[in-house]
């Protein structure tokens, strides 16, 4: 075994890991306040990278620059979900819920191969081809810029959520929602916020990585899949966890995909959460009986 | 200031309150007693907003309240400290206080509120940084009256304020009532010790079954030969 190799694909898996961490952190939020899993998570990536693929191809607008106008869009097409749909079956039995985000992805995933078809495309930025060379081992500049972006986006959240009025009132409701509604805190927009923002993290994600994969509309699945992956691996509602454990998973995912074929890239993803569900059921910065 | 007029209230088809009237005045400690299940704390409930009446109304200040949320309700002056606190427990002290106080002059006035609370409760200043789930229940009941008074509320509801307190400290929890009676708040308070209520109350009412069944000044309630018998065990 090559020994740059393994390091190269290391750095790259840590750097790639940084924006699972947000797509996590992003899932993590909306079942920590909602107790609602988000199986149209990857989805709403997808629409967001579609988003960004098309102000940069019509309008040249670079993919970190679209940013600015990506995550309001997708907040607020979070917010409306949560507050015409999701908002209607948080107390129904899980399985409806289940189903509701399911239909939500089909809708979705249709929406978009009706709009732009099932074409493969590919955003080929400024920095598509960029690498810096450190010693033998190549850095793509795309994937450091998305890297840092992930993570200053979610040291935002965490500042936000710790910080600020509403982020209190999002985790007052999150702990305790009778107590939320008692002290007049309006719960159901305080979801609707969450929703958003669990929403604009992904869809920032989704900006950042455009210029890495392909996109189509069929991307959606293996995205929410391997976010709820880290969020059962960090702790189900640990923003601190669903961060770690991003970082951890895209770690495995590259050197798995150099170690082993890269086509069994996603055996490594669950593997450990097989061993996770085995030996730490509630994650490594869950609590139990939760 | 509050008037409860015939109020019926249901879960699902079963009758829960079968026409509850009251009134708290201006300045008063009113008691709620009965025994479990009575619908005491429904009642409370349907006062602050958070069930609705199917029959009757409830007026606050001679305006009409039955329909209105708890978020309207709050901001009217009403605060309710509900059985079995409901604090929110990964959230500091000082947080659940800071969650007392979201609008307007409660908001504004937050540093003074909490000086008054700490005076009432000095160990809440002590523990301000420590998460509210991880005090003892007499502190977190001390947090959740707090709560209650970040609001500056004119009639505060108390659901059980001395439940789960070890007896020393239950005795000083009617003192601390009562001083915040005496500084100004109405206090409607519902208690399982009937004895001590009725004691500190300038009226109460006997609930039995969702309906009244006794009004009256405290001290003539603590005289009356049923409420001795039944509740008092004399
Ligand atoms: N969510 C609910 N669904 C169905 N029934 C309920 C519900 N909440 C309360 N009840 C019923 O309503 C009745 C009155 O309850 P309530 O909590 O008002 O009694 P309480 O007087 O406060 O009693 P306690 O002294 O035990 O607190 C009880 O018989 C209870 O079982
Ligand atoms: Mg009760």
């Amino acid at each position: 075994m090559n020994l740059t190799l393994l390091i190269q694909a290391l750095i790259g898996g840590f750097l790639v890991g940084g924006v699972y961490s947000l797509i996590a952190i992003g899932l993590s939020l909306i079942f920590g306040v909602m107790k609602i899993i988000n199986f149209a998570h990857g989805e709403i990536m997808m629409i967001a990278m579609y988003i960004t693929y098309w102000l940069f191809v019509l309008l040249k607008i670079d993919p970190i620059i679209s940013i600015i106008i990506v995550a309001p869009l997708i907040f607020l097409l979070g917010y409306c979900m949560q507050r015409f749909l999701v908002n209607r079956i948080i107390d129904a039995p899980e399985l409806i819920q289940i189903l509701l985000m399911l239909g939500v992805a089909i809708v979705l995933t249709n929406l978009a191969l009706f709009i732009w078809g099932p074409d493969h495309r590919m955003a080929a930025t400024r920095f598509s081809l960029s690498a810096i060379m450190l010693g033998g081992i190549t850095i793509d500049v795309s994937r450091l810029i998305a890297f840092g972006i992930a993570i200053i986006v979610s040291i935002g959240v965490f500042l936000f959520l710790a910080k600020t009025e509403t982020g209190k009132m999002i985790r007052a409701a999150a702990d305790n929602r009778l107590g939320a509604q008692i002290v007049g805190i309006k719960v159901n927009r305080v979801y609707a916020i969450s929703f958003g923002v669990g929403s604009a993290c992904v869809g920032i994600a989704g900006a950042l990585i455009l210029p890495l994969i392909p996109l189509d509309p069929y991307l959606g699945p293996s995205y929410t899949l391997t976010s709820f992956i880290i969020v059962i691996l960090g702790g189900m509602g640990s923003l601190l966890g669903a961060f770690i454990g991003g970082i951890i998973i895209g770690v495995a995912e590259s050197l798995g995909a150099v170690l082993l074929v890269s086509s069994l890239k996603e055996l490594v993803s669950f593997s450990i959460l097989i061993v996770i569900l085995l030996f730490r059921p509630q994650g490594l910065f869950g609590t139990r009986n939760e | 200031m509050l008037r409860v007029n015939d109020i019926q209230v249901f879960y699902g088809e079963m009758q829960i309150l079968r026409g509850i009237s009251l009134e708290v005045n201006q300045g008063e400690i009113v008691s709620l007693i009965g025994s479990n299940g009575a619908g005491k704390s429904t009642t409370i409930l349907s006062i602050s907003g958070l069930i609705h009446p199917r029959k009757g109304e409830i007026e606050f200040n001679g305006k009409k309240i039955t329909d209105l949320s708890p978020f309207d309700i709050v901001e009217m002056g009403i605060s309710h400290v509900p059985e079995g606190r409901q604090l929110f427990p990964s959230l500091t002290v000082l947080e659940n206080l800071e969650m007392g106080a979201l609008r307007g002059k409660a908001k504004r006035e937050r540093h003074k509120t909490m000086e008054w609370i700490f005076q009432l409760f000095p160990i809440l200043n002590e523990r301000k940084r420590q998460f509210a789930g991880t005090l003892s229940g007499g502190e977190q009941q001390m947090v959740a009256i707090g709560r209650g008074l970040m609001s500056i509320p004119s009639l505060l509801l108390l659901d059980e304020p001395s439940l789960g307190l070890a007896p020393i400290f239950v005795s000083s929890m009617y003192d601390i009532i009562k001083k915040i009676n005496t500084e100004g708040t109405t206090i409607l308070l519902v208690e399982q010790n009937v004895f001590k209520s009725l004691s500190i109350c300038n009226r109460g009412y006997v609930l039995e079954n969702g309906a009244v069944t006794l009004k009256g000044i405290g001290e003539d309630l603590l005289q009356n030969k049923l409420i001795k018998k039944v509740y008092l065990g004399m």
